[in-house]
């Protein structure tokens, strides 16, 4: 073996061991909340309220809390999300404006999640009155999931060949119709898998629902969405540093753990299978 | 009458002039070729017909430029129902990845046509008069995508003329196919001359005088020499032209 194909050898080694090492992070992780967590859960564990000041009973209301989270914060944010994606890329030419609102979409993104939080109780709770409630809290999650949305619509958008735009125009469609008829199907599935890997993003957040709709203990489902709930995230936080009996609650937080990184999981692989099945949906068509 | 005419035409892409007052006529059931080297600016005057050009940022004409009497550019012009009379066929193939039926249906539903039957039964005819009928006749739900790249290309000129359109533009249709399949294309031009005014932007000298009536021959945006094509290549009034056909430069 000459210098050369060892030099490359050494090369491609190193890279291989560090993608290894990433794949090794994750498998830790895992292992370390599934083994931590596991006696924790049973069918009571996920079906019922928490009792014995959370040391005992399960963890049901938080479960449902984040549900009701994540769906209004989809409703909320997949529409003006989409659109306003749709119209930075297909209505809008290279122009200062364009510039400026993907400036904005990237600086919203990188505003850190607690400073939504605060914002989010100034303005819904406080100003708009909606009090400590669903509809504050999946809000202030919907505008963290603004940014996100945006720029995987747009990323979708921009895979569509523009040879299939000028075709659609040549054959008298406008501009309208060729955005429902061409561009919008093809990217449907890219459009869904990026609006499902929000909502795993959405539905981890602890620090925008702090102010505006986490209960600390609450061991009842929500009425309306001007009720407060209990989140997987927060419940977590909760009995990892202020529960009321913290060595008996420390198996119910690994147990809730699991819970929350068994949904981000869940909803990430069904994101690619469902984003295969489209694609293979739209090639038939 | 004239089919399609452009007057003093000049074109600039911010300040760079791609077109220096272009005049030319197109006779009804004629195919013009349109030679040059890459840059010419050709395709410019190509897109000019259906106003394609007017999705490029800074782009300006000044001129008359007519399909049917009508100018295109004209203020009070609907852009679709201008384009509808102007087909266009690209240079890669570019079927919508639906399926073959829907691909050619595609310009009747967008102009507002939904009788099942009409669709139906233009489908059919669209296909056949491109050639391409007798081999997905039995497979019309299949994919466009499935297809070969010439079968694709033969369907792109069906959706084409699915919506009736009186002038074609063909923007070096063949450049990306095998021969055989270019040599059907250039047989499917020859039969649809019958019916439609067609305008072929080519690189292929060959191809040129092989399928045309008249050849316009463009240099650095300036139209050098436009007669029929017989003359063009056998006695050229001008010396860059006859250095281009020759293959001196170019």
């Amino acid at each position: 073996m000459n210098t050369k194909q060892l030099k490359q050898r050494i090369a491609f080694s190193i890279f291989g061991t560090m993608s290894f090492i990433v794949v090794a992070i994750l498998v830790i992780i895992l292992g370390f909340i599934v083994i931590r967590g596991m006696s924790a859960i049973s069918w009571e564990f996920l079906t019922e309220m928490p009792k014995d000041g959370m040391t005992k009973g399960g963890i049901f209301p938080a479960i449902v809390g984040t549900g009701c989270l994540v769906l209004g914060s989809m409703v909320f944010a997949f529409p003006i999300g989409v659109l306003s994606g749709i119209y930075i890329n297909e209505y809008l030419t290279e122009s200062w404006l364009k510039k400026f609102l993907r400036m904005m979409t990237n600086n919203l993104a990188g505003v850190p999640s607690i400073v939504f939080g605060l914002f989010g109780m100034a303005l819904f709770v406080n100003y708009l009155s909606f009090g400590d409630s669903i509809i504050a809290g999946s809000m202030t999650l919907g505008l963290l999931a603004l940014p996100v949305v945006i720029r995987l619509t747009e990323e979708a958008l921009k895979t569509v060949d523009d040879n299939l735009r000028l075709g659609s125009y040549a054959l008298g469609a406008t501009k309208i119709q060729t955005i429902q008829k061409v561009v919008i199907p093809i990217a449907f599935p890219n459009i869904m898998t990026g609006l499902i890997l929000s909502i795993g993003r959405v539905s981890g957040e602890t620090a925008p629902i702090l102010f505006t709709v986490a209960a600390y203990f609450l061991p009842r489902l929500p009425h309306s969405l001007s009720d407060q709930v209990m989140a997987l995230p927060y419940h977590l936080y909760v009995l990892a540093t202020s529960g009321t009996n913290m060595e008996e609650s420390r198996p119910m937080a690994y147990g809730t753990a699991l819970v929350l990184v068994s949904i981000v999981l869940i909803i990430n692989v069904s994101a690619s299978l469902l984003r295969r099945r489209i694609q293979k949906k739209v090639k038939m068509n | 009458m004239t089919q399609a005419e452009a007057k003093n035409v000049n074109v600039w892409y911010d300040s760079f002039q791609a077109l220096k007052d272009i005049s030319m006529t197109f006779e009804p059931n004629t195919v013009t070729a349109l030679i040059g080297p890459s840059g010419c600016g050709k395709s410019t005057f190509l897109r000019l017909f259906n106003r394609m050009n007017d999705l490029i940022p800074l782009f300006r004409v000044e001129g008359l430029v007519t399909v049917n009497g009508q100018n295109v550019y004209s203020k009070d012009i609907r852009l679709d129902e201008m384009r509808k009379k102007v087909g266009m066929v690209f240079q890669k193939p570019n079927p919508f990845p639906k399926s073959i039926f829907e691909n050619v249906a595609y310009g009747l539903r967008v102009n507002g046509i939904s009788n099942r039957k009409e669709i139906e039964e233009t489908v059919e005819r669209s296909l056949k008069q491109a050639a391409l009928w007798d081999e997905v006749k039995d497979s019309l739900k299949k994919s466009a995508m499935e297809l070969s790249g010439g079968q694709q290309q033969r369907l792109c000129i069906a959706r084409a003329l699915a919506v009736q359109p009186k002038l074609i533009l063909m923007d070096e249709p063949a450049s990306a196919l095998d021969p055989i399949s270019t040599n059907r294309i250039e047989e499917l031009i020859f039969e649809l001359k019958k019916d439609y005014t067609i305008i072929i932007v080519t690189h292929n000298l060959q191809q040129a005088g092989r399928i045309s009536d008249a050849t316009a021959f463009f240099y650095l945006g300036e139209l050098v020499e436009f007669n029929l094509t017989k003359k063009i290549f056998l006695n050229p009034d001008n010396e860059r032209t006859q250095n281009y056909i020759t293959g001196r430069f170019g």
